[in-house]
């Protein structure tokens, strides 16, 4: 036997004690965090909002002193139960691929005669601010709880949406030249102890998206779908679209349209 | 003033279960805001749970329990129906009281 | 959404409902909410606070769990229990030894609510948490460590 060879050998043996080793270590860190969100999931501040939101969706309000309850999500005017599954959706009324947010805007403005620069002046809240949008999609989203995301994308407008979603997915672009996929178009990826998610499978995808809109413990609020995507973007280091540009609408389609067929958990819970 | 509690009671074999979920912002007095300043400590201090008109749990919270403090516990008794009242007094003066019925 | 929460939505809030409470004597003015125990809550030291709860060195007991994750995903809020089988006990707290005060939360447990409280606390890093439990007038005391981590991106 060469040393060379004697080299690898033990290099090799070591190689596959120190990897035994942090692979146990990795399944009780996994178990740890499992029990730590378990404990987490009981009491959800979410249900304090949704509270609030339902309160807000009823209330009259605005210039036109009118509440929300004849807004159209998609099923009909009013129609909650399963109206966010179903969203991002192709709008006749406005010509538009809108998701929850954008057409929730759009229903204060055109019901309650808001501006929209009232409306979106505070799209998430702050300490000491409260967020009315944030309030509202958790009540709507919780109203799709139990159901299956159903986002097929088959009017050509929201295949032109998905499709639009996933050329961002995959592009490449930024200062560090980063893209959604580098960190989500893998299975088994981390980043420090989270696990990432692969979005361009139903299973990756539904797991991501079935538990939006979610309360966030670092933030102490809940955090909606637009506000994920951008802080998304933020952190690629890309410049931030704004709230409800069509990108992160087209992204919002391409990610549903992966997880159709999920049954939602919503409003969940993160760290 | 704040927004409404969420609380829950459940009956099982003689012993009531209460969960609350209280909305406040609980500031520690430690953060700094973007200018730089402290933001002042803002905090329940002081939280009492009743059965009817008896006292089952009297809580007193520092800065350091989280924001939308979750609070559980068990008595002996109570029924389906008897009335669960939760009341929080904060640093500031605020308070608030909610109720609601065994399950 | 049930018929409950509406009732919880519309219920009165503040002093209001407080006044209108007590002016139906449902409750007592002063007897509603006790004093805050302000020179425990300000103690920075687990002996200072221990001193200002007036326990003195409590006891260890196998009859006083901790509950919690070894991990938690984030310390602005993590999950924590105090159970007892211990007889008579009329008190129990959370202790957070690293935290700038150590003391987190202290419960009057009347004789019949059980010794068995959760919350949840914030931990400003990997710490020892305390649960302190008076029994039959005596303290006793249980710890379990939690570390702290920081998360990834969320999501």
């Amino acid at each position: 036997m060469n040393r060379r060879l004697i080299k690898t050998l033990v290099g090799a043996a070591i190689f596959a004690a120190f990897a035994g080793g942090v692979s146990a270590q990795d399944s009780k860190v996994a178990d740890e965090l499992a029990k730590y969100r378990e404990a987490l999931a009981d009491g959800n501040p979410a249900d304090l909002l949704e509270v609030k939101g339902e309160g807000l969706w009823s209330e009259k309000r605005g210039p036109k002193n009118a509440s929300l309850e004849q807004c159209d999500l998609g099923q009909g005017p009013g129609k909650l139960e399963g109206a966010y599954a179903a969203l991002p959706k192709y709008f006749k009324d406005t010509n538009k691929v809108m998701d929850v947010e954008s057409r929730l805007v759009h229903c204060m403005v055109t019901l309650q005669g808001f501006t929209q620069a009232e409306v979106t002046k505070q799209w998430f809240s702050r300490p000491g601010k409260e967020s009315d949008i944030e309030a509202l999609v958790t009540f709507i989203g919780a109203k799709s709880n139990g159901m299956k995301i159903n986002v097929p994308a088959t009017h050509p407008e929201e295949a032109k949406m998905a499709k639009m979603g996933e050329y961002i997915f995959y592009r490449r672009s930024g200062p560090q030249d980063f893209s959604c996929s580098i960190c989500h178009g893998q299975e088994g990826k981390r980043i420090r102890l989270q696990d990432l998610g692969n979005l361009t499978t139903k299973d990756g995808a539904g797991t991501a998206m079935k538990t939006w809109p979610s309360y966030r413990v670092s933030q102490g609020a809940v955090w909606t779908m637009q506000r994920r995507l951008i802080d998304c973007m933020r952190q690629a280091r890309w410049p931030e679209p704004n709230y409800l540009a069509d990108s992160i609408v087209a992204l919002e389609t391409f990610l549903q349209k992966n997880a159709t067929g999920t049954v939602m958990e919503t409003p969940g819970i993160k760290r | 003033m704040g927004n409404p509690m969420k609380i829950r009671a459940a009956n099982k074999d003689g012993v009531t279960e209460v969960k609350v979920l209280v909305s406040h912002e609980m500031e520690t007095g430690q953060r700094k805001d973007s200018a730089g300043a402290i933001v002042p400590a803002w905090f329940i201090t002081e939280l009492v749970a009743k059965h009817g008109d008896k006292v089952v749990l009297t809580s007193e919270f520092g800065p350091s329990v989280s924001k939308n403090p979750y609070l559980a516990f068990k008595f002996k008794g109570g029924a389906k129906g008897d009335k669960i009242t939760v009341s929080w007094k904060d640093n500031k003066g605020d308070s608030r009281t909610d109720e609601a019925a065994i399950n | 959404m049930n018929n409950q929460r509406r009732t919880v939505l519309k219920s009165g809030s503040g002093a209001a409902l407080l006044g209108m409470l007590a002016a139906a004597g449902i409750i007592t003015p002063g007897m509603a909410l006790a004093d805050w125990n302000k020179a425990a809550f300000d103690a920075k030291s687990m002996a200072d606070t221990l001193k200002a709860l007036g326990a003195g060195q409590p006891a260890d007991s196998k009859d006083v769990q901790v509950t919690g994750p070894d991990i938690a995903e984030n310390g602005a809020v993590v999950p924590v229990g105090v159970a007892s089988s211990l007889p008579n006990v009329t008190m129990v707290a959370i202790l957070i030894e690293k935290n700038p005060n150590a003391l987190a939360a202290s419960f009057t447990l009347p004789a019949d609510t059980e010794a068995n409280v959760q919350t949840r606390v914030k931990m400003g890093q990997t710490s020892n948490i305390y649960a302190l439990v008076k029994s039959d007038g005596k303290f006793f005391m249980a710890t379990k460590e939690i570390k702290v981590t920081l998360g990834g991106c969320g999501g």
